[in-house]
């Protein structure tokens, strides 16, 4: 007997890791840090194929794995420290805003901008540079931030402000944690004075409906998004605007439990989902289910924070509902002359039989300084596809196509396949952030299965 | 990286000059196709092959040379291959048929066959495993042969070559589960191919074409092990159960 060492030998702390979606896996290392001196240290570690922290892996694509690697876990980063006088907080990296909204709803403070589910870290918020219902108002959540603690390539400790590091702020900002570790963030919150949302709730016609009452309404409220029928030729579907309902809009005897949250988790997916269970029939009946129940017109009723912003977090692990072959999300934004792209990406993913259940139009407001940021003023559409789905990369390839000809461009948290000639050309800044990176990041030890995959 | 809907963006072939090979490279979704190596000893086919990939509009195709008999040589140009970037898919696809009643005459040819079809993959095989475990990522496609689930008096060193091969193979799809690479085993039947040129063709024989359509379905299915044509699976179970004085007796 010897004592070598196959290297094909599994190690304990290998994991093999996916997106949301389920797609492309890659097994990496992961490794537990919970400070910046552990952060340093792996960064020191690091093999020739690199570095890349992992939140809570909701981007759908392949942005927080990358084969090979060392994967940072930073779910113990998860302090909270609220500072009422400035009305802001300070938060780990890898606190949840799950966490974030428990601790500070009861105390009279919103997140000033939550994605469709509550399930990510404040990391990866700030690297994906993450919008919510309130975009067209309020911009990302990164536009949110006023400093951060990150760990950079050499492994030194910086304080990063949008003032005094313009450059590596907003490199930072949306940059898919290419550019360092984020050890924690400083941003502003949005004072409430009850947990509920008073929330307007309209079907609509078909998506010209949906779309000009967007535009003539979308102004008057805080919080704007809409559900698209993807299964019914006319684009119908379900507008629900709102905001944070005062304390004085609740029945008086809800006064004095306002700032309540017990946010719900009804159910679990079950591990094993047969692959056939997403097919066009099902996903008409859903989509039918989902446009009836809701109201043809409601206004002012009144939505717990769950409800309205994370319906979809009420099922833990529903992309597990794809079953094995996984699903993408594509999400594109063009500016307003392009709105009927919206409409041309609809017929032309139904007509291969890409039905989704879950499709979401909402308007984006002004663009950040980040070079990576996506959204840019107009329209966007999300649109889940399941990726067994025959003749969807040809599809998608001639939707891209379309989309860059608009000056759109794609979210890289939910891309899992576009071209990387896609990438530089709907991000023309892509030159100018790659600059910053190289600076910040030297010797590339940050990398992920996207930047490959991409380019970056 | 292979992306979410299975479309490779670099793909190395051992062997470079193989039918089966070049018509898998064609059959592959080919959107993203970046990089096409072809490792093989040079050659009219290796440089037609290039040609071949060039004119049906793929960039990036290069070649390396390789000798699958030359072990000694194999763990430098597989490193030089994996060190210009991940490789997505790596075809394992070199061998010869030989001539079994030559093999019998002169051992030194038996053995020829035998270091090329087993102990020439044995050795790239490990060392295209341990770099695609290094990345985390990536799928050896390793070519066997239906020869290889019985051995048959008329080609039985070839035959015993590829049951090996396929053996390793299987251990080394084994060692690899849970370390994001893997292997899939491809048991054709008869191919038509410059190396079957001449003999008579068996029941169900098939084109490099059509074993390249098994191979790129079974990549987007994930699977593990597949026959060209699919129901040869069938015909072999059957063969593998008859008793050998039967097995023997049979006109094959």
């Amino acid at each position: 007997m010897n004592d070598v060492v196959s290297p094909l030998a599994k190690r304990d702390d290998e994991q093999v890791l996916t997106g949301w979606g389920r797609t492309a896996p890659s097994a990496a290392t992961v490794r537990a840090v919970s400070s910046a001196t552990d952060i340093c240290a792996a960064i020191t570690d690091s093999g020739p194929r690199g570095v890349l922290a992992r939140g809570l892996g909701r981007s759908y694509g392949d942005a927080a794995q990358s084969g090979g690697a060392t994967v940072l876990d930073l779910s113990s980063l998860a302090d909270i420290d609220l500072d009422t006088t400035t009305r802001s907080v300070t938060v780990g990296g890898g606190a949840s805003l799950d966490a974030v909204l428990k601790a500070l709803v009861p105390a009279g403070y919103f997140v000033p901008v939550t994605p469709g589910t509550r399930m990510v870290t404040v990391g990866g918020a700030i690297a994906a540079d993450v919008h919510g219902k309130n975009h067209h108002v309020e911009g990302t959540f990164g536009s949110h931030v006023s400093r951060m603690t990150v760990v950079d390539g050499r492994g030194d400790v910086t304080t990063l402000t949008p003032d005094e590091t313009p450059e590596r702020f907003w490199a930072t900002v949306g940059g898919m944690g290419l550019t360092g570790v984020i050890v924690d963030a400083t941003f502003d919150l949005i004072p409430i004075t009850s947990s509920l949302i008073s929330v307007d709730t309209d079907r609509t016609r078909d998506l010209d409906d949906t779309m000009s009452r967007m535009i003539a309404g979308d102004d008057a409220y805080r919080y704007s998004v809409a559900w698209v029928d993807s299964a019914h030729p006319s684009g119908r579907g379900v507008l629900t605007r709102g905001d944070h309902a005062p304390v004085d809009q609740l029945p008086p005897d809800a006064r004095r439990t306002a700032l309540d949250y017990r946010p719900k988790v009804l159910a679990t997916a079950p591990k094993l989902v047969p692959s056939g269970l997403v097919n066009p029939l099902t996903m008409r009946a859903f989509n039918e289910a989902w446009f009836r129940k809701a109201p043809k017109s409601r206004h002012g009723e009144l939505q717990q924070i769950g409800a309205f912003f994370h319906p979809l977090d009420i099922l833990q692990d529903w992309n597990r509902g794809y079953g094995s072959a996984g699903f993408l999300q594509y999400q594109f934004a063009v500016p307003d002359d392009a709105g009927h792209l919206v409409g041309t990406t609809l017929s032309a993913l139904r007509k291969i039989g890409a039905i989704s259940p879950v499709t979401v139009l909402k308007r984006f407001g002004a663009s950040n300084p980040a070079p990576l940021s996506f959204p840019q003023p107009g329209w966007t559409l999300a649109i889940d596809v399941p990726a067994g789905v025959s003749g969807l990369a040809a599809t998608l390839d001639r939707l891209d196509a379309l989309v860059l000809g608009a000056g759109g461009r794609l979210y890289l948290a939910k891309d899992s396949r576009m071209s990387p000639a896609m990438m530089a050309a709907a991000y023309p800044r892509l030159g100018e952030w790659q600059r910053v990176r190289d600076d910040m990041d030297p010797n590339g030890v940050f990398t992920s299965d996207l930047a490959r995959r991409l380019s970056l | 990286m292979m992306d979410a809907l299975g479309e490779p963006q670099s793909v190395l072939v051992l062997g470079g000059g193989s039918e089966i090979a070049l018509a898998t490279v064609l059959a592959l979704p080919r959107a993203r196709l970046r990089r096409v190596v072809l490792a093989g000893r040079p050659s009219p086919a290796l440089d037609a092959a290039v040609s071949t990939l060039t004119a049906a509009g793929i960039s990036g195709v290069a070649t390396e040379a390789f000798d699958a008999v030359d072990t000694a040589s194999h763990a430098e140009v597989i490193n030089r291959v994996f060190d210009g970037g991940d490789v997505d898919i790596v075809l394992l696809a070199f061998g010869v048929l030989g001539d079994q009643a030559e093999a019998e005459a002169d051992p030194d040819a038996a053995v020829t066959v035998a270091t090329i079809n087993y102990t020439g993959a044995v050795s790239a095989g490990l060392r295209v495993a341990t770099r695609l475990r290094a990345q985390g990522h990536g799928v050896l496609v390793v070519l066997s042969s239906v020869a290889g689930d019985r051995a048959r008096r008329s080609n039985f060193v070839y035959g015993s070559t590829k049951a090996g091969l396929d053996a390793f193979a299987q251990g080394l799809g084994d060692a690899l589960h849970g370390s994001g690479a893997r292997v899939l085993v491809v048991r054709p039947g008869f191919v038509r191919t410059r190396m079957t040129e001449g003999l008579a063709e068996a029941p169900m024989t098939i084109g490099p074409d059509e074993v390249a359509k098994v191979i790129v379905t079974a990549l987007r299915k994930g699977r593990e092990t597949v026959y060209a044509p699919g129901p040869l699976r069938f015909v072999m179970a059957g063969l593998k159960s008859l008793p050998r004085p039967v097995f023997r007796r049979l006109p094959m």
